[in-house]
């Protein structure tokens, strides 16, 4: 299903982090293609958040690089990542609670360069809360907005800035069965638009749905890559699960 | 909107140009009672432009006042009045440039604390190069400046505030320190350089702080590093902007005045407990109104019959 061809989106080699003795991502290296989901999995305090932290600048990595559209960004500030084309949200939602729907999608765009004309940007912002399900909304402060509308806002917000790789920490936890079809649905639909994912999720039926290929990490270090479907059934990633989250599958 | 504010604008220009007309009144009292006010408002206000939104409380407000306060001190007599002020405001931004970049990363008390320290640092130095390389204790400041002319500078000064406050409110970087004020992480996700944000509003801020300091300077006849870097100016600064409420350009105003007008009854019956009663007011103040005066008044707008945050229903 993936396509190889050209430049990977994303390409990690060698990235490495300890906190003190911990070692939280260690010797992390995989490639995301143009257009692809990659799921990125592993049990509670494998190193999935660490590693997205280091792909979006909010930590520097100790070794290693991370290359997107080849362009080496292993620790430059999370400004400039964010202008290269890197948007992402968080595993536990962060909104700007003092600001309406509005205000905090046109965060997402307002500092992108080259800025937007107003109208087109405010047409946008339009475009973004319906697509997330929350038009009608706008003026709503963001701190009265439901847990599953929060996310729907992060993530309007993530798309404003038109990211060519997109990362996504657990964006479906916590969902009902409903929401979550609706989810899947909105992750599919960004895919089909040509931005590339990667996807954190502990949920099994959502990787299957959406993701082309899986990395699965534990203590730090990649155990297993490949097709989803592979991936799934491979028995060091079934143990490495066992007991843990694949129960919720 | 567009009708509102400019009424809002003309209301404002009406009020500066009466307001210009104080000194005319030819009594001294009320003349140096109005320096006071617009002193302390400007002072507030600017405090605010950076504080409010950043919501990172500085205690430099002193250290950026004496060094005003200094530059005319030293340069004063030398040099042109115009010259001396550009030269004032220079430094002040320069000064704040780098405390800015030095300290910004810092964060909640850390920053609180380093620039309390700044403060003293600065009067400690200013003292060290008077005493060793100047060999005097004071200065004379003889410029021939009138208690009118000072006042009409500060009244200038307050309208160039609030111009230049309402235009970064407007702005991109006004936008992008709001958004830092709500998240940081987020603004740097949303490709905000929180860095330059926060340290070109700090440069502003104390660059206007800065020139307080220097147009208040011939009020004083002597000036010594104790006078010119009294570090309770910072504590009044930021008591009055917190009372007012920092998160509005017009928040600070509403503490300044009030509270100028306080500080001056009680300086004056109660000089030796004065330090006691500040601090009591300020408790009172975090108590009590922790958005301050503007945020009382949103409220009152927004309770039933007001329409400040109004539901959108689905
Ligand atoms: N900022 C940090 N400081 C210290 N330890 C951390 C920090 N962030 C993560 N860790 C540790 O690194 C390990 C990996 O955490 P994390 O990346 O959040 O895992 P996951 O997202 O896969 O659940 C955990 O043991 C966690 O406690
Ligand atoms: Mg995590």
């Amino acid at each position: 299903m993936s396509r190889e061809s050209g430049t990977p989106v994303l390409e990690v080699g060698g990235l490495r982090r300890a906190f003190g003795g911990l070692v939280a991502v260690n010797d992390l290296g995989f490639a995301v293609g143009q257009g692809d989901i990659m799921g990125l999995l592993g049990p509670n305090g494998s190193g999935k958040t660490t590693a997205l932290n280091l792909m979006s600048g909010v930590l520097r990595p100790d070794a290693g690089t991370i290359r997107l559209m080849g362009r080496d960004i292993a620790g430059l500030a999370s400004y400039r990542i964010a202008r290269l084309g890197l948007a992402r949200t968080f595993q536990l939602v962060r909104v700007l609670d003092g600001m309406d729907c509005r205000e905090n999608i046109r965060a997402g765009l307002a500092f992108q360069k080259p800025h937007l004309p107003a109208a087109e940007a405010e047409r946008r912002i339009d475009t973004l809360l319906d697509r997330v399900g929350l038009a009608g909304h706008d003026r709503r402060p963001a701190a009265d907005l439901t847990y599953i509308d929060r996310k729907r806002l992060e993530l309007a917000r993530a798309l404003a800035a038109k990211p060519r790789l997109l990362l996504l920490d657990e964006w479906l936890a916590g969902l009902n069965p409903s929401e979550l079809m609706i989810g899947i649905d909105l992750i599919r639909s960004l895919k089909a638009d040509g931005i590339t994912i990667v996807l954190v999720e502990h949920v099994m039926n959502a990787v299957r749905a959406l993701c082309d290929r899986c990395v699965v990490m534990s203590s730090g270090r990649k155990i297993a890559e490949g097709a989803t479907a592979d991936v799934l059934s491979d028995a060091a990633v079934v143990k490495a699960y066992l007991g843990g989250v694949a129960a919720d599958a | 909107m567009t009708a509102r504010t400019a009424g809002l604008g003309a209301l404002a220009l009406a009020a500066f140009v009466l307001l210009a007309f104080v000194p005319r009144l030819g009594n001294a009292y009320y003349l140096a009672l109005a320096i006071s006010l617009l002193q302390y408002t400007v002072l507030a206000t600017a405090w605010g432009m950076f504080s409010g939104p950043t919501r990172y409380v500085s205690l430099a407000t002193t250290a950026f006042f004496g060094v005003g306060a200094y530059t005319v001190a030293v340069l004063g007599e030398i040099l042109p009045w115009p010259l001396v002020l550009l030269i004032a405001a220079a430094l002040g931004a320069i000064l704040a440039a780098i405390v800015g970049l030095s300290t910004l990363r810092l964060s909640g008390v850390y920053f609180v604390i380093f620039t309390f320290g700044l403060t003293e640092l600065i009067r400690q130095l200013v003292v060290w190069f008077e005493v060793n390389k100047s060999r005097v204790l004071g200065r004379y400041v003889f410029v021939d400046i009138t208690q009118a002319d000072i006042y009409w500078q500060l009244l200038a000064l307050t309208a160039a505030v609030f111009l230049l406050g309402w235009l970064i409110a407007r702005s991109r970087l006004g936008f992008a320190l709001r958004v830092i004020g709500e998240d940081e992480t987020v603004a740097k996700h949303c490709g905000i350089n929180t860095t330059f944000a926060k340290v070109a509003l700090f440069t502003i801020s104390a660059t206007v702080m800065t020139l307080v300091g220097a147009i208040m300077a011939p009020r004083w006849t002597y000036i010594e590093p104790s006078i010119a870097f009294n570090s309770m100016i910072s504590f009044q600064v930021l008591i009055m902007a917190l009372l007012g409420g920092a998160h509005r350009l017009w928040g600070p105003v509403l503490g300044a005045v009030p509270l100028t007008l306080l500080f001056e009854l009680l300086s004056a019956r109660f000089p030796n407990t004065f330090t006691i009663i500040l601090g009591c007011i300020f408790l009172l103040i975090v108590y009590m109104l922790p958005r301050g005066v503007a945020g009382l008044f949103e409220k009152l707008a927004a309770a039933p019959g007001g329409k400040t945050t109004q539901r959108v229903a689905a």
